[in-house]
């Protein structure tokens, strides 16, 4: 219900905002103020939380960080705003940040009413469960009358609901109000499945008393594809927004990071060559420099490290790969051709 | 002792004897006295009270050895991340608590630059402390001091003015924004809830409707509201490129909030002040501003102390409401760091609230007390 009336209050901002929607020329302003202001979430391990030092570090923060490496040769060139999940639509329609970067899934209502366009599918999540390793389940096939601790009055709950009965499986729901409940409920036994989106069971599982008991299973019973949003109405920051992403999965497809980038620029590699403006002009055609993805890799890396970095195995959270993999290793990240 | 002694001498030749000093005191019999006695008084008076001491030695015993357990005997005091806090029966991990204390003090603030913070909160303690303390002589100057120049200078240090490298207040956060919040509403409620309370009893029309109107809307909607109309509806109805600070916005609603409540406060006060004294001062042919001042006023803040502190308090710990519009006081900075992936572990979030009630119950606590001791000062026993 609240989903429904904020939705409308932010479609209803959104008509008003037909003024706002058409200042195009974000290229232009960002260049002036000498930064990219970026939507965040306010705190989400692995995607954008700070570390020790107060620095904002995570998946969504540094795509953030790749634009403002692509523009201007300094991934320090961000601010951050952290947002709520209610402000950060409104927020990216009135002007207050470039893009936004925060764990929002892409529907197509959020798509074709918000006055927003979304860029691409950084992190491809959905409902999964987590089990005790000891259950030695493989699958959420072989779940059929387990007790499954979920959270109430979400989409989650209904999904559950729906995965069940699609599968002809019995169990019973162990239904709590707040997260945290559950996931007290989950640490003390009460239930045998925890579930809600895979990104979040691998945070909740470094809260248990022994992460190393608890396995997230493979199946994903829901579509959660999360990416940045930048404003309708101008095209050319929508462009540049895109050909990040598409950059950053382009440069690991080439197998370009950022340890190899030298030995890659001397590469004879014609898709090299054009990938990292050796040759062509499709850097200034977007409305950058040539050597825009060369920037990138160098501060940031490729989409692979990005993500082994911030939630893969180099982090805590050691989500798999899954459907975040490359086409050509079984995932759906494909960047587009630079061509 | 000795001179007055030898002048009484002369009156009383004719007396045998007369006792011109004090016996000492006996000490009271052994079961009248020590520490034994003040346990049978407070605590084994009765059988019921024997009973309720029993009772809650017994609870204490149950709650208070795993409490010091996991505070401090089986607590992890150091560590570098996460590994540190797991294991088996682990206490608090305090490790996160320190490697965090910075950003639970500063936020963001630069680091290089948080010595200005620093010097703002001395001299807010060194200007402080003296106004408290009833004793200290030049409160005219310091009450100056204290809330026309501090706030000037304590503007140029925290946001970086004439010279210094500006810090955005969106790199505030921690204890540094709840202060800041809380300080705020609290010195802008006063005058302005006094000034609303006024202004509701007026017989003048229009202060008196356009009183009511303020504290009856303020009052009426949620802080949360508030704080969410002024972080997301207000930059849509303004022009391109016109935009306050986010912090400013929430400073703005707090103060005028607590202003609501505050004015309240103050009008029961008003209201309690016997009319005779209303009377007693226009018979004296003071001017509204002199009764005000000089008669009703003392009586009235005395009177609602309790009340007034109580708002003070409550606006303490409504100003963690500030995380809705992403700004990031002391709870908010807090349960981010619960987001860092280097520090999850089962008793991070747990060790994080705990520090974090901890902070706000010595600065609420300390208000409480204060307030006491300024009620019983303030105490002129005409009831």
């Amino acid at each position: 219900m609240t989903k429904i009336i904020l939705s409308a209050v932010a479609g209803a901002a959104a008509l008003t905002l037909g003024a706002h929607a058409a200042s195009a020329q974000t290229l232009e302003a960002v260049k002036a103020k000498g930064y990219i202001q970026c939507g965040v979430s306010t705190g989400l391990a692995g995607f954008s939380n700070t570390d020790d030092a107060g620095e904002w570090t995570g998946l969504d923060v540094d795509f953030c960080r790749a634009m403002a490496a692509a523009i201007f040769d300094d991934p320090e060139a961000v601010r951050f705003s952290p947002l709520s999940a209610v402000e950060r639509f409104t927020a990216l329609q009135s002007g207050e940040i470039d893009v936004l970067s925060r764990n929002t899934t892409w529907t197509m209502s959020r798509d074709t009413a918000l006055g927003l366009n979304f860029v691409g599918v950084t992190f491809y999540d959905g409902q999964g469960f987590m089990v005790p390793a000891e259950l030695n389940v493989d699958s959420a096939l072989q779940l059929s009358g387990a007790s499954v601790c979920v959270q109430s009055g979400t989409t989650t709950e209904l999904n559950l609901t729906d995965y069940f009965s699609a599968n002809n499986m019995e169990y019973n729901p162990v239904v709590f109000e707040g997260l945290e409940e559950v996931n007290a409920a989950y640490n003390a036994g009460r239930c045998d499945v925890y579930t809600t989106d895979s990104s979040g069971l691998y945070a909740i599982r470094l809260t248990l008393d022994n992460p190393d008991d608890h396995v997230v299973l493979p199946e994903l019973i829901s579509k959660e594809p999360l990416g940045p949003a930048v404003r309708r109405g101008d095209d050319q920051w929508f462009g540049i927004a895109k050909w990040v992403y598409y950059g950053l999965v382009y440069a690991e497809e080439l197998g370009i990071s950022s340890e190899n980038l030298e030995e890659m620029l001397a590469s004879e590699n014609p898709d090299v060559r054009r990938a990292l403006g050796g040759d062509g002009t499709f850097g200034a055609d977007m409305g950058l420099e040539n050597d825009w993805l060369v920037k990138i890799v160098r501060h940031v890396g490729n989409y692979g490290e990005v993500f082994e970095r911030n939630v893969g195995a180099d982090s805590p959270l050691q989500i798999e790969r899954g459907l975040n993999a490359l086409y050509t290793d079984g995932g759906l990240q494909y960047g587009m051709p630079i061509r | 002792m000795s001179d007055t002694h030898a002048e009484t001498d002369v009156a009383t030749t004719r007396l045998a004897f007369v006792r011109d000093d004090f016996l000492k005191s006996e000490a009271p019999p052994v079961r009248e006295g020590g520490f034994g006695h003040w346990l049978k008084v407070n605590l084994f008076a009765t059988p019921k009270d024997t009973i309720l001491t029993i009772l809650m030695a017994l609870f204490l015993a149950w709650i208070l050895p795993p409490l010091f357990n996991w505070a401090f005997f089986s607590a992890v005091w150091d560590g570098s991340n996460r590994e540190a806090c797991l294991g088996e029966g682990q206490g608090a991990c305090w490790a996160f608590v320190d490697a965090k204390f910075g950003q639970f003090m500063y936020g963001r603030y630069p680091i290089d630059e948080r010595w200005r913070v620093d010097l703002t909160a001395i001299l807010l303690i060194v200007s402080l402390v003296p106004l408290a303390i009833p004793s200290v002589p030049y409160k005219k100057f310091n009450a100056i001091f204290l809330l026309v120049i501090f706030p000037i200078i304590a503007f140029i240090l925290l946001t970086g003015q004439f010279g210094l490298p500006p810090v955005r207040t969106d790199l505030w956060g921690g204890l540094l924004v709840t202060l800041v919040v809380a300080i705020v509403g609290i010195v802008v409620s006063l005058p302005l809830g006094v000034l609303l309370a006024l202004g509701r009893r007026s017989h003048l029309p229009f202060v008196k409707y356009a009183s009511i109107v303020f504290i009856e809307f303020w009052r009426g909607v949620p802080l949360i509201t508030i704080l969410f109309m002024s972080s997301v509806m207000l930059p849509l109805f303004l022009p391109d490129g016109v935009t306050f600070d986010k912090l400013l916005r929430a400073l703005v609603g707090v103060a005028f909030f607590a202003s609501a409540y505050m004015a309240e406060v103050i009008r029961g006060g008003l209201q309690a002040i016997p009319k005779g004294q209303y009377e007693a001062a226009d018979a004296m042919g003071l001017s509204y501003w002199q009764k005000m001042r000089l008669i009703i006023l003392p009586q009235a803040l005395t009177l609602v102390i309790p009340g007034i502190v109580n708002t003070f308090i409550g606006l303490f710990k409504d100003t963690s409401l500030v995380l809705i519009i992403g700004i990031f006081d002391l709870l908010g900075i807090v349960q981010l760091n619960f987001a860092d992936p280097n520090w999850a572990a089962p008793q991070t979030a747990i060790t994080g609230f705990a520090f974090a009630a901890l902070v706000y119950f010595i600065f609420c606590f300390g208000m409480s007390k204060y307030s006491l001791y300024m009620e019983r000062r303030l105490d002129t026993s005409h009831r």
